[in-house]
């Protein structure tokens, strides 16, 4: 009982003790508690952090293939492009080159020749003093024409004024007015005078009529000549057609053909005996040169299936299967031997 | 009385009658008597002797009033009015071969002065009559209906086509192939006066089948039949190319390049003017012409001619160059300028140095060869004073400067551009100074020569507004020299302004 009294003393204490202790603990129990959250929330924040980090070097591992490869096909498309600029630029230039040389040569044929414009001037002047020498030759000759024309035309009234003056020759008793005696030679007149006859004046033409005058038609009557001639209505061929010498070049081109269709039929034939004649030509002797080895002289030979075999059908897969030798059987040997036993033993 | 007595009177009659008309006849052929005979009243007494009993008395008058009608047109307004004409037309179909010449010869006069008179005799059948005249036999009464007829034609187009209606054009064809010579003369005549006038006209004579005989009358040597039957042709070709193009294929080339050396000048002027109208078609036929040599020819034509004689050939070379560089170049090389500039420089009439400068300029405009080919000649400097000279007609200083510009657009022949600097107007300068800039960057010795011949100097001088292209051309052209040059030219000039400002003040 001195235990329970003394428990029951202490028994107030025990409910401040207990209440001190629970207000101490509860104290204690919001620092722990703090203290388990933050301690909770570390953790967890680590595990977070953790788990973050791994994420992140997971995503930095999908991210830096991903970006590689879209570098890579970045890099690919570029490639193929540059690779496309190159070829074309090496087929710009070729297809420049071929330009080149097809534009130079049109225009060196149907635009501007310049060797032919530079012949065809140098035909022009050829042709131009040609021309120029023809023309001054048909000028002279017109010339020298004319003057003689002229010279006739002279001669001709001198003569006439000599036949008209007729009278003025000289006789023997007087001497004439080109005559006269002081000269050496008679005057060149004189002598037109003792050429020519009297003119007789019956033969003056009869006076123009009056209305005729002013016309020059003098001949009295004519009947229209020529047939009229048909008008030139040949009509020009429209279009610009090509220049004629190219037509008919290409027209009458002669004919270029192909190998195959120059080589006649028998060709190959033709030409293999050829050979053949020509080596037999060329050869020095005719004994063909043999080999050194005559192994193959001793091969034996081989004769085929059907030759070496029956000539009647096969009976293997008809009438049997295997290839029994009922005479060789060794049980039929054996009772052979033991008959000959038996028999020597007895 | 008696009946000789009778007769006699009458006899008087007839020879007074005669007298007169032989004698108005005589007189009207001199022109000092023309007037005081109309004053007198010729017409009124001429006309009732037209329709005489006697055949002799008719021609004399009639021969007398187209005398009296050729000479003015009043007279031949007065013989239209007095209604003699429809006498004479209805009269002529039954009369004689005199009568006939002698009314022919009337209708010319009157038709010859003007359109109406023409047109009065168009009216009244005359046409009809005329043509019933060519069909006649006798040569001089065809030769006379074709003269009238040639001369109604020749006013204008409406008249030529009444005349091509009243059929006459295959009848003139016919007049052609005649042996008279003069017959010929006035159908070639007639036939150019018809054709000239429109193309549907030509056509017609076309298709008469008048080209084959013209072209073979070329080779006749009579001088005057020469004439007609290319200016014929010429009329024929001159309106479209189809028509050149036959007027071509009746082979007239080569031979009448022989007309350009002919004696008579206008047997050459013709000939070079039917060249001319055929080159200035199309470049194929003026390529035809030169490859003919009909180049030479022109040129050769120019060169021994003077005066207007000159003017087609001048025309023709024009024409030629003016199609393509090539024929230009053909020009050059047949030595076509140097008779080019002698025409320039001899001739006094205006419009044959602005047919020579529109020529030069047709020559020199297409390739710097061209108008190096023309600056060699000296000929830019002979340009430049016409077409400064207040004279001139405004024609030639048009055409002169045209052709200046022509040729200095593509001139880069320097020694014959500088001269030009110091007398040029400035829209001129404006292209020389461009042809020095466009120059003198790519080539040293040109620089050299151009400042040893004083020839910065005067770009310097030359004032333009800043901005406009003349200026670029001046820097340009400064730009190629060095400073130093550039500035003590500069200096010298400002240097001989300020002495000759020094000079001018007086003296104290």
């Amino acid at each position: 009982m001195a235990t329970l009294a003394r428990l029951r003393a202490r028994l107030p204490a025990l409910r401040e003790e207990c209440f001190r202790r629970n207000g101490a603990v509860d104290e204690y129990r919001k620092k722990e508690y703090k203290a388990a959250v933050k301690i909770q929330s570390w953790f967890r924040g680590c595990r977070v952090r953790a788990y973050i980090r791994y994420l992140n070097s997971v995503i930095i591992i999908i991210q830096k293939w991903w970006r590689g490869y879209q570098g890579r096909r970045y890099f690919r498309k570029m490639v193929e492009t540059a690779y496309f600029i190159m070829k074309m630029n090496f087929y710009n230039e070729m297809a420049v080159r071929i330009q080149k040389r097809w534009r130079g040569y049109y225009v060196r044929k149907y635009t501007h020749n310049y060797y032919a414009l530079k012949k065809y001037l140098e035909a022009i002047s050829v042709n131009n003093e040609i021309v120029r020498k023809e023309l001054n030759e048909y000028a002279e000759m017109r010339e020298k024409e004319k003057k003689k024309k002229d010279l006739e035309k002279k001669e001709k009234e001198k003569d006439h004024q000599a036949r008209k003056m007729h009278y003025l020759l000289s006789t023997e008793q007087i001497a004439g007015v080109y005559n006269s005696p002081f000269r050496k030679s008679p005057d060149p007149m004189e002598l037109l005078l003792r050429k020519s006859k009297p003119l007789s004046h019956r033969q003056q033409p009869a006076k123009n009529h009056l209305i005729c005058d002013w016309s020059n038609c003098t001949r009295s009557l004519t009947f229209p000549t020529a047939q009229p001639l048909p008008p030139i209505g040949r009509q020009k061929p429209q279009g610009p057609f090509r220049d004629t010498a190219e037509v008919l070049q290409q027209r009458y081109k002669p004919l270029e053909p192909t190998l195959r269709v120059a080589a006649s039929i028998n060709s190959l034939e033709k030409a293999r005996e050829e050979i053949k004649r020509e080596e037999w030509r060329n050869c020095v002797h005719d004994n063909e040169f043999l080999p050194f080895s005559s192994y193959h002289k001793k091969e034996k030979y081989d004769p085929s299936i059907h030759r070496s075999g029956r000539y009647d059908q096969e009976t293997y897969g008809i009438k049997h299967f295997r290839e029994v030798q009922p005479k060789k059987w060794i049980a039929d040997k054996l009772l052979e031997w033991s008959g000959m036993w038996n028999t020597s033993q007895i | 009385m008696s009946q000789r007595q009778v007769l006699q009177v009458f006899e008087q009659y007839q020879r007074a009658r005669t007298q007169f008309a032989q004698a108005v006849a005589e007189l009207a052929s001199r022109p000092q008597h023309v007037e005081t005979l109309q004053n007198a009243g010729v017409m009124a007494l001429l006309r009732p002797l037209l329709l005489d009993v006697v055949p002799t008395i008719q021609q004399t008058a009639a021969l007398a009033l187209g005398r009296l009608a050729n000479y003015n047109d009043d007279l031949a307004e007065a013989v239209v009015k007095g209604d003699i004409l429809p006498q004479l037309v209805c009269s002529l179909s039954e009369q004689n071969r005199f009568y006939k010449k002698a009314a022919a010869f009337v209708l010319r006069a009157v038709g010859k002065h003007s359109p109406q008179l023409a047109q009065a005799i168009v009216q009244c059948g005359g046409l009809e009559t005329l043509v019933i005249c060519l069909e006649d036999f006798d040569p001089g009464v065809k030769e006379a209906a074709a003269w009238a007829l040639g001369y109604i034609a020749r006013h204008n187009s409406e008249l030529s086509q009444a005349v091509v209606d009243a059929g006459a054009v295959p009848l003139l064809v016919l007049c052609i192939q005649e042996p008279e010579i003069a017959l010929k003369r006035i159908a070639a005549s007639t036939l150019s006066d018809i054709s000239k006038h429109s193309p549907e006209l030509a056509q017609t004579v076309v298709d008469a089948g008048a080209i084959a005989h013209l072209a073979q009358m070329i080779l006749n040597p009579d001088a005057k039949l020469k004439r007609q039957v290319l200016s014929a042709l010429s009329q024929i070709a001159k309106h479209s190319v189809d028509l050149a193009e036959l007027v071509v294929e009746a082979e007239i080339f080569p031979v009448v390049l022989t007309c350009l050396k002919d004696s008579d000048e206008y047997v050459k002027k013709n000939g070079a003017t039917l060249i001319r109208e055929i080159a200035k078609h199309t470049p194929e036929l003026s390529q035809l012409i030169v490859n003919a040599g009909g180049v030479a020819a022109v040129i050769d034509c120019i060169g021994s001619c003077r005066g207007t004689v000159r003017l087609p050939g001048i025309m023709m070379l024009g024409y030629v160059a003016a199609h393509s560089e090539n024929l230009s170049m053909a020009v050059i090389i047949s030595k076509g300028i140097p008779p080019l500039c002698t025409c320039l420089m001899e001739e006094n009439e205006d419009h044959i140095k602005a047919a020579a400068a529109w020529a030069l300029g047709q020559v020199g405009r297409h390739t710097p060869e061209h108008a190096r080919a023309v600056a060699v000649a000296n000929v830019l400097p002979t340009l430049l004073s016409m077409y400064m000279d207040t004279h001139s007609s405004e024609d030639l200083q048009v055409k002169t400067k045209k052709a200046l510009k022509n040729i200095l657009q593509k001139c880069t022949y320097l020694p014959a551009l500088e001269p030009l600097l110091h007398d040029a107007p400035p829209n001129i300068l404006k292209h020389i100074v461009g042809q020095f800039s466009k120059v003198l960057p790519h080539d040293s010795k040109a620089r050299r020569l151009f400042v040893t011949t004083g020839g910065l100097k005067k770009v310097q001088e030359i004032k333009a507004e800043p901005g406009s292209l003349l200026q670029e051309y001046i820097n340009t052209i400064n730009n190629c020299y060095p400073e130093e040059i550039v500035r003590g030219i500069y200096q010298r000039i400002a240097l001989s302004h300020l002495k000759k400002s020094i000079c001018r003040r007086p003296s104290f």
